[in-house]
């Protein structure tokens, strides 16, 4: 058997490439480090493919691999989303009246 | 139907995590925009549970736990610093995952997988094993565990491509012949160590381009996996990845003016040989005290802070940002300008400064940043050094030479601030600090920049 399957997700690959490209161009430098984190966290849907191995009881070798798969890839998916998400919240403008801000930043700097 | 119910899970998966990432082009937007990819995760997750297969939950539940133990403490707890250490290690665990899976298929299908599916799952697990060992090492050599400096010796380029030809042959091998395991794990075997060997002559300086580029590299283990597991979300994620890291590599390249194969076989990060002190002799230096310093600060109108790793380093960030804070309070307009290659990783210096409440819209970047230096009363170096080499510019035979530099030298006066006249990372002596308007105040950054606190309070 031909195996079509793998032409059509060679269509997704390409095309999912092309559109990876515009949407990533157009991040803003300053958040680059947190696209990283984001796009760990975002491959770790490995996790997918490794539940399924990890509970069919296909055999126990393959259950033992797609249980250190599964644990390996929930460690991206929530540390990914979680050092994303501490991150992003420390990028903060400076606000339109500078007054206020700099309140602000003597109750965060008390906080530390 | 069940199938078709988890495909629309996923489609819709797929398209959240398009506009998360969507919402990275500007910080506003930013957290609304990973809240959409979060959803988009937990979407497939919970779809991915109801597949028709699973018959135990007892490893997966397993599992989940263990990994979210410690996932999240590794991400709550760890310094900014520490970042992109953790971004390789967690390069190495996605592509762990992927190997394993790969492994796990080819032991339960083994000769009867064909020719074609075999080659995939060949791919696949080479790209995920030596991506694991590859990121091991970066990680490594961030941390200090393994040391900075690249390991080279004779014959390298060759000794490796060779083990690529050897890792790529047992494959094609595979394709021939699909029940040949001794080939299949011979083949994994060697992609776990060339991960290792094409690391090591990498030096520290180029760690952003490694780490853009194993991110890449993290990106296409997941897509063949998906190609492996016929499953698009993982194509779509993987391309997604994929393509992130590959420009990321490719900027990261641009502000170092370098290639990726120059980077990969170059070692670079070794210190060259060329005579330090070279300059020192003949010109002098032009020293200020941290008096003097505060009254020039103090009495200007526009300044720009040039903030490199060495600040990172002597944890001097929110000392700065205190100067900026006095100096703001007297009127004076700050800037900070951000060299792509200024931190560890891909914009880290940016995350840094934000840590320490610097306002995000105080941070330009390099092309943003040098057409204002002509305007600039000061510009205030802090730890960086090759970032604002005028032989970048100016010097042929200068191994950094066609870098895109930071133009402090345009701002009418330069104040450096340095430990001592020491060459930087790449050993590369810096003419900067001869210039008439360059003054040098020598001294650790985090200590300076408290007594420059001091003065201007005062």
């Amino acid at each position: 058997m031909i195996d079509l399957g793998l032409i059509g997700d060679l269509y997704v690959f390409v095309l999912a490439g092309f559109l990876g490209y515009q949407v990533i161009s157009r991040v803003s430098p300053l958040l680059h480090t947190p696209l990283m984190s984001a796009t760990n966290a975002i491959s770790g849907i490995s996790l997918v493919g490794s539940l399924v191995v990890a509970g069919a009881g296909y055999n126990k070798v393959s259950t033992a691999l797609g249980f250190i798969a599964v644990t390996a890839s929930t460690i991206n998916v929530v540390g990914g989303f979680l050092i994303t998400d501490r991150i992003l919240k420390m990028f903060r403008s400076a606000g339109p009246g500078v007054a206020g801000r700099e309140g602000q930043k003597a109750l965060e700097s008390g906080d530390k | 139907m069940k199938r078709d119910l988890l495909q629309l899970f996923y489609l819709l998966s797929a398209i959240l995590f398009v506009m998360g990432l969507r919402g990275l082009s500007h910080p506003r937007t930013a957290r609304r925009g990973m809240f959409l990819a979060e959803a988009g995760m937990l979407l497939a997750i919970v779809g991915s549970l109801l597949h028709h297969e699973i018959i135990d939950y007892k490893w997966i539940v397993a599992g989940l736990i263990l990994g979210t133990l410690i996932g999240a403490p590794l991400a709550i707890w760890i310094p900014m610093t520490a970042v992109p250490q953790r971004t390789a290690l967690s390069h190495s665990f996605g592509a762990l995952a992927a190997s394993l899976i790969g492994i796990s298929e080819y032991y339960r299908h083994g000769a009867a997988l064909g020719s074609v599916r075999v080659g995939v799952i060949g791919v696949e697990v080479m790209l995920g094993s030596l991506t694991f060992t590859g990121s091991l090492m970066a990680a490594g050599k961030l941390q200090g565990l393994i040391r900075g400096y690249p390991i080279t010796y004779r014959g390298q380029n060759i000794f490796n491509l060779s083990i690529l030809a050897g890792m790529l042959g047992l494959i094609v091998a595979l394709m021939f012949v699909p029940s040949s395991t001794a080939a299949f794990y011979s083949m994994v075997g060697l992609a776990f160590f060339f991960g290792v060997m094409l690391i090591l002559p990498i030096g520290a300086a180029d760690m952003p381009v490694v780490i853009a580029l194993l991110n890449s590299y993290a990106g296409l283990t997941d897509a063949a996996m998906g190609f492996m597991l016929d499953n698009k979300i993982q194509i779509i994620t993987g391309s997604l990845d994929g393509s992130s890291g590959f420009i990321l590599s490719i900027l990261m390249c641009r502000a170092m003016n370098r290639s990726i194969t120059n980077v990969l076989f170059g070692a670079f990060g070794k210190v060259e040989q060329e005579p330090a002190g070279l300059l020192e002799g003949k010109k002098p230096i032009r020293q200020c005290s941290i008096e003097e310093a505060a009254e020039i600060l103090g009495t200007s109108r526009s300044i720009v802070f040039v903030p490199g790793y060495g600040m990172a380093v002597s944890q001097a960030q929110h000392r700065v940002r205190e100067v900026a804070d006095v100096l703001k309070s007297k009127g004076v307009q700050v800037r900070y300008g951000i060299h792509a290659v200024a931190g560890r990783m891909p914009g880290h210096m940016n995350v840094l400064l934000a840590e320490a409440n610097v306002p995000y819209d105080e941070l330009y970047d390099m092309d943003q940043i040098n057409s204002y230096f002509p305007e600039t009363d000061v510009a205030v170096v802090v730890g960086a050094n090759d970032v604002v080499n005028p032989a970048a510019k100016r010097e042929r035979g200068s191994p950094i030479y066609g870098m895109p530099i930071l133009e402090v030298e345009r701002a009418k006066v330069v104040i450096v601030c340095k430990r001592s006249l020491n060459p930087g990372f790449a050993g590369i002596d810096n003419e900067l600090y001869y210039n008439d308007n360059t003054l040098m105040l020598f001294g650790d950054a985090k200590d300076t920049m408290v007594k420059l606190t001091a003065a201007l309070k005062a």
